[in-house]
C-alpha cells in the first residue's frame, strides 16, 4: 500500500488543522468563548452540528488516499495499482465491488429492465447481490449509496476550500478599502463592482473551460486520473473563490468605515499607531464575528453551486463522483419510462440534510455572534 | 383634583426589579418631575404608565388610575384610546421619533384622525408649537428640520390628541442649551394655556428647577423623595438627594486658585479646518463647510482652557485639528514653542466623549493602557496608572464591558496619561456620565493637574463644569471664537450677546429665572454662514453694521477680548 497525498487532501487537512487551532485560540478569547457557549445552548444547534460532524468525518476518511500494491511478480520491483483508493473505499469495499449489470430499484432482488434470460424467454434477471442495495444501482450497476457517500467529500471540499481561497482576499481588501480610503478604496471598489457585474456562471464557465484545455494539453503533469480530477476540482474551487469574495469584501468595507470613526481607533491614531498595526489590532478583531457568520452562511450556498455547475457541465471532472454529476446523470434517467428515480432521490436527500444542517448551524452562529441580534 | 394616581407600581424584568413600589399622584395642570440618574427606572415607570413596556418586562404589582379609571385593567384595544388621547408621550431623541419617509404634516394628521380630530388642524398645531411658516413646514420631511424643530413637531403630535397628561421623557437632553431653553418655555406655555398636567422625566436639576411644581427623586427603582419644588431645593431630606446635590458642579468646592505658571505651552494661530462639499458627476468642489474658521488660542502649562460652544460649532474638530488627527486647512499650532507638523503623541493626548466607544471591546484593560506606551516606547506599568486614576491595579486583566461608564472614562484617562503628556485635550469627557460620576471624574482631572502639572484643553457645552475646572474660557460660535477671557470675566461679565444668551439659557438650580435673554431660531449651517457677523440673525442687539462685516477682535481688559461690533 502506498499513501497518496492529493493537493485537495493537503488543503483539507490544513483547513481542519486551522479550525482546531482557531478553536483553541478562540477559547482564550472571552468574547468568542461566550459566543460559542451561546451557540451550544440550543438542542437544534447541537443536532445540526452533530450531523455536520458526521458528514465531515466521512469527508475526512474519504481524504486518506492510497494506491494498493499489485500482486508481486517474480524478479520485478513491486508495482502499484493506477487506481487511487481512499480509506472510505476500503471501509465500503463490499458496496464498491458488489456491482450489478445495470439499474436496479432500491432493495430489489432483480434487475429493473426485462432482458432475454439465459433459460429462454424474457423476464427480470435476478441480481447478483439481491436486497443489498439500499438506494438501488445506477446505469452501470454501481451502488447508489456508495456514490452518495463519495459525493460528500466533493461537496465539503467545494464548500470549505472556496472559503479558504476567498477569505484572505475579502478580509484584506475589505479592511484596506475601508480604512485607507482614497484612491485605494476607489480601485478596490471598482474591482469588485466590475467582477459583480459579469454574470457569475459565464465567468465560471469561461474559466473552467480554459482550465480544461490546460489540463488536457498537459496530461503528463498527472500520474493518475485521480490527480487530474483533483486538479480540476481545485481549479473549480479557485474560480468560485475568485468570483465570490465580493459580497464579504463589500460588507467588511462598510463595517470598517464605521469602525474607523470609533473613538478607540482615533485614540490609537493619536498615539501615532501605524495603519497596519491599527487594522490588525483594532479593526480585524472587531470584524471577526462577521467573517465567522459569512463562512458558515456561504458554505451551504457553495455546496448547492457545485451541484448546479456540474449539472450545467462546467463543474467537477465527469469522473469525480459528486452530487452535481449524479443529478446530471439523473436527467436522462428521469426521461425513461418507467422512471429511474432513486439516484436523484438519494443525492437530493443527502444534499438536503447537509445543507439544512449547515444552514441551521449558520443561523445559530449568527444569532450568537451578531451584536445587533443579541439582547 | 387628582388626574393620575400611581399606587405601589412594580415592574419586573426576570429577577430584576427596575421599578419597585412607586407611588405618586399628579393633579390636573400640575408638573411633576421624576428626577434620577440613568438606570434608576424613571423611563421604565413612564412606559409602565402607558403600558408600553418591552416584552421582557412585566408589571407585577400596583394600581394606576387615570381620571379615576383603572388603566392596568384595560384591554390592549382600550389602551390605544388612552395612548395619545388621554395621555401623550414625547421621547428624548427627536431624530429617531419621526418617520423619515413621511412629511411631518402627514404624521400629525395621522394622530389627528386616530383621535377623532380634523386633519386640517395640522397647521394650527404647528403654529401652536411655534414653528415659523407652518403651512410650508407641514409639507416637509423630518430631515429638512433641525433638532429643535423636530422636537416641536413631536410636541405638536402629542398635542394632536388633546391629552390631559403629557409625559415627556428627557425631551431636551439631545438639544443644545439655547434650543433647550426655547423648548422648555414652549412646554411651560402650552401647559398653562391648555391646563395640561405634565410628567417630566429628567436627570438635569436645572430643568427640574425650571419646570417643576413637585419633584420626585428615583434611585434604584424606588421613589426616595417627593417634595414641592421650593422645599426640595432649599432642604432636600433624603441622603441620596443630598449626595446628588453635593455632586453638582455648581456645588463642588472650588479649590484655591493655583498661580499661573510661566510660559505658553500651546499656541494656536488662525487654525482653520474646511471640509470640501462635492457635488455632481465629477465630484467638483462647490463649497466648503468651514467647521473651524480661524481659531487662535493659548494654553499655559498647568492651566485649563475651556472651549465652550453648542453642537456643530466646530469645537471637537478644532480639538482634533490641534492634535493633528485632522489635517488643518490653514493656521499653525505651536507646542512648547515649536511648530507642529505631525502628531506630537508623547506631549499631547486626547480623552474622548463616549466611554463606551473609546475602548476597544476586544482588548484587556491592561493592553488598552499599554497601547500608547508600546507605540511610543515609554516605560511604565498599567497597574500603577490604574491606581493613579482611582482603580484597582488588579483590574488590568479584565475587559472593558465589565466596567461602568465612569470607570471606563478613568481607563481612557489612564491610557492618555500613560505616555506622560503635557497637554490633555478632553472632548466632553463627562457629558455621557451621571452627575455623581461626573463629579468624581472632574475631581480626578483636577487632582491630576495638581500632581503632574497637566494643562487641559477642555471642550464642553456644560457651563457648570467650566466654572469648576477652567481658568480661561473661549466661547465658539460657528467655527470662530467670539469671546475669551478668564473664567470669572466670561461667566461673570460676559460681553458678547451670544455668551450672554448661552449663560442665560442654562437652567439654574436655584430656579431664579433672572433676566432671560432668549435667542430665537437655530444656529445656521457652517456650510453657508450668514454674511457679516455670524450671530446677527439671532442677535437681539444686531445693528446695521452687523449685516456687513465680521467684527474684529476687541480687547476689553487685559485678558478678555470679544468679537462684537457693540465694542469695536
Amino acid at each position: 500500500m502506498k499513501p497518496v497525498l492529493l493537493w485537495s487532501d493537503a488543503l483539507f487537512f490544513l483547513l481542519i488543522a486551522v479550525t482546531i487551532g482557531g478553536a483553541w485560540w478562540g477559547r482564550q478569547q472571552d468574547h468568542l468563548r461566550a459566543g460559542w457557549v451561546r451557540v451550544w445552548g440550543h438542542r437544534r444547534t447541537v443536532v445540526s452540528a452533530s450531523v455536520l460532524a458526521v458528514f465531515f468525518a466521512i469527508g475526512l476518511v474519504d481524504s486518506l488516499h492510497y494506491r494498493s500494491q499489485l500482486p508481486l511478480e517474480e524478479g520485478k520491483p513491486p508495482a502499484w495499482s493506477v487506481e487511487v483508493l481512499s480509506a472510505l473505499d476500503a471501509l465500503l469495499m463490499p458496496l464498491k465491488t458488489n456491482t450489478e449489470k445495470t439499474y436496479s430499484a432500491p432493495l430489489a432482488t432483480e434487475l429493473f429492465a426485462k432482458e432475454t434470460l439465459e433459460e429462454g424467454g424474457r423476464g427480470f434477471p435476478p441480481l447478483k447481490y439481491p436486497g443489498t442495495h439500499l438506494f438501488g444501482t445506477d446505469k452501470v450497476g454501481q451502488d447508489v449509496l456508495y456514490l452518495t457517500l463519495k459525493s460528500i467529500r466533493t461537496g465539503l471540499l467545494i464548500g470549505t476550500l472556496t472559503t479558504l481561497i476567498m477569505l484572505p482576499a475579502a478580509v484584506l481588501l475589505g479592511i484596506v478599502a475601508g480604512y485607507v480610503g482614497g484612491w485605494i478604496d476607489d480601485v478596490i471598489q471598482y474591482l469588485y463592482t466590475t467582477l459583480n457585474s459579469i454574470p457569475g456562471v459565464l465567468l465560471i464557465a469561461a474559466a473552467v473551460l480554459m482550465m480544461q484545455v490546460i489540463i488536457d494539453t498537459h496530461a503528463g503533469w498527472f500520474a493518475t486520473a485521480a490527480e487530474r480530477a483533483d486538479a480540476r476540482l481545485l481549479a473549480l474551487c479557485a474560480i468560485l473563490g475568485i468570483t465570490s469574495w465580493t459580497g464579504l469584501c463589500r460588507l467588511l468595507r462598510g463595517e470598517t468605515l464605521k469602525l474607523r470613526e470609533m473613538e478607540y481607533v482615533q485614540a490609537a491614531r493619536a498615539f501615532g499607531g501605524r495603519p497596519l498595526a491599527i487594522m490588525l489590532r483594532h479593526i480585524l478583531p472587531n470584524l471577526m464575528h462577521i467573517v465567522l457568520i459569512a463562512i458558515v452562511m456561504d458554505f451551504s450556498g457553495l455546496v448547492l453551486a457545485e451541484a448546479v455547475l456540474s449539472y450545467v457541465g462546467i463543474g467537477v471532472d465527469p469522473n469525480t463522483i459528486s452530487f452535481g454529476t449524479m443529478i446530471n446523470a439523473a436527467r436522462l434517467e428521469l426521461a425513461r419510462e418507467p422512471m429511474v428515480w432513486w439516484s436523484l432521490a438519494a443525492a437530493f436527500c443527502f444534499m438536503f440534510v447537509l445543507v439544512l444542517a449547515a444552514n441551521l448551524f449558520a443561523d445559530a452562529v449568527r444569532d450568537a455572534f451578531d451584536p445587533r441580534a443579541a439582547g | 383634583m387628582t388626574l393620575l394616581a400611581v399606587q405601589g407600581l412594580s415592574v419586573a424584568i426576570g429577577n430584576a426589579r427596575p421599578v419597585a413600589e412607586v407611588s405618586f399622584e399628579i393633579a390636573a395642570g400640575e408638573t411633576f418631575v421624576l428626577l434620577g440618574e440613568s438606570g434608576c427606572g424613571k423611563s421604565m415607570t413612564a412606559l409602565a404608565l402607558m403600558r408600553l413596556l418591552p416584552p421582557v418586562a412585566a408589571i407585577t404589582d400596583g394600581d394606576v388610575h387615570f381620571s379615576g379609571i383603572d388603566l392596568l385593567g384595560r384591554t390592549e384595544a382600550e389602551m390605544r384610546g388612552y395612548r395619545g388621547g388621554g395621555m401623550a408621550m414625547i421621547f428624548q431623541e427627536p431624530a429617531t421619533s419621526l418617520n423619515p419617509v413621511m412629511t411631518v404634516g402627514q404624521q400629525i394628521a395621522e394622530v389627528l384622525t386616530l383621535h377623532g380630530g380634523r386633519p386640517d388642524r395640522v397647521v394650527e398645531l404647528l403654529e401652536a408649537v411655534g414653528i415659523p411658516d407652518p403651512a410650508r413646514r407641514a409639507t416637509e420631511f423630518p430631515f429638512q428640520l433641525s433638532g429643535g424643530m423636530k422636537q416641536r413637531v413631536m410636541i405638536a403630535m402629542a398635542l394632536a390628541g388633546e391629552p390631559k397628561l403629557l409625559i415627556a421623557d428627557e425631551p431636551t437632553t439631545a438639544l443644545d442649551v439655547t434650543i433647550q431653553a426655547q423648548v422648555l418655555d414652549l412646554l411651560k406655555d402650552l401647559q398653562a394655556r391648555r391646563g395640561m398636567a405634565m410628567l417630566l422625566i429628567t436627570h438635569d436639576f436645572g430643568v427640574a428647577a425650571r419646570m417643576a411644581d413637585r419633584i420626585g427623586v428615583m434611585h434604584d427603582g424606588r421613589l426616595v423623595e417627593v417634595a414641592a419644588k421650593a422645599s426640595f431645593f432649599q432642604a432636600p431630606t433624603h441622603p441620596y438627594t443630598q449626595r446628588l446635590f453635593a455632586a453638582l458642579p455648581e456645588n463642588l468646592a472650588k479649590p484655591p486658585e493655583s498661580p499661573a505658571r510661566q510660559g505658553e505651552l500651546l499656541e494656536v494661530d488662525a487654525l482653520a479646518v474646511h471640509f470640501p462639499i462635492r457635488r455632481g458627476l465629477l465630484q467638483r468642489t462647490v463649497g466648503h463647510v468651514k467647521a473651524v474658521d480661524g481659531v487662535s488660542l493659548k494654553v499655559s502649562a498647568g492651566r485649563t482652557l475651556a472651549l465652550v460652544g453648542e453642537s456643530g460649532c466646530g469645537k471637537t474638530t478644532a480639538g482634533k485639528a490641534i492634535l493633528q488627527l485632522i489635517r488643518p486647512t490653514a493656521g499653525q499650532v505651536h507646542l512648547e514653542g515649536r511648530a507642529l507638523l505631525g502628531l506630537a503623541a508623547d506631549r499631547m493626548q486626547m480623552v474622548f466623549q463616549d466611554p463606551f466607544g473609546s475602548l476597544n471591546p476586544r482588548l484587556r484593560v491592561g493592553d488598552i493602557i499599554a497601547e500608547g506606551m508600546k507605540t511610543l516606547g515609554v516605560d511604565g506599568s498599567a497597574g500603577e496608572l490604574l491606581t493613579q486614576v482611582g482603580l484597582d491595579a488588579g483590574m488590568a486583566g479584565r475587559y472593558p464591558h465589565e466596567f461602568s461608564g465612569g470607570q471606563r472614562q478613568r481607563i481612557a484617562i489612564a491610557r492618555a496619561l500613560a505616555v506622560n503628556p503635557r497637554l490633555l485635550i478632553c472632548d466632553e469627557p463627562t457629558s455621557a456620565l451621571d452627575v455623581s460620576v461626573q463629579a468624581q471624574i472632574l475631581n480626578l482631572l483636577r487632582q491630576l493637574q495638581d500632581q503632574r502639572g497637566l494643562a487641559y484643553l477642555f471642550i464642553t457645552h456644560n457651563i457648570a463644569v467650566v466654572d469648576y475646572l477652567a481658568h480661561e474660557v473661549a466661547v465658539m460660535y460657528l467655527g470662530r471664537i467670539v469671546e475669551r477671557g478668564s473664567v470669572s470675566e466670561v461667566l461673570g461679565g460676559a460681553k458678547h450677546p451670544y455668551t450672554q444668551a448661552l449663560l442665560a439659557a442654562v437652567p439654574r438650580i436655584d430656579g431664579i429665572a433672572g433676566e432671560r435673554l432668549l435667542v430665537p431660531g437655530d444656529p445656521p449651517s457652517p456650510a453657508n454662514p450668514p454674511a457679516g457677523c455670524h450671530f446677527h440673525p439671532r442677535c437681539p442687539r444686531a445693528m446695521a453694521v452687523c449685516w456687513q462685516s465680521y467684527p474684529g477682535d476687541t480687547q476689553v481688559s487685559a485678558t478678555q477680548s470679544v468679537r462684537c461690533h457693540l465694542f469695536g
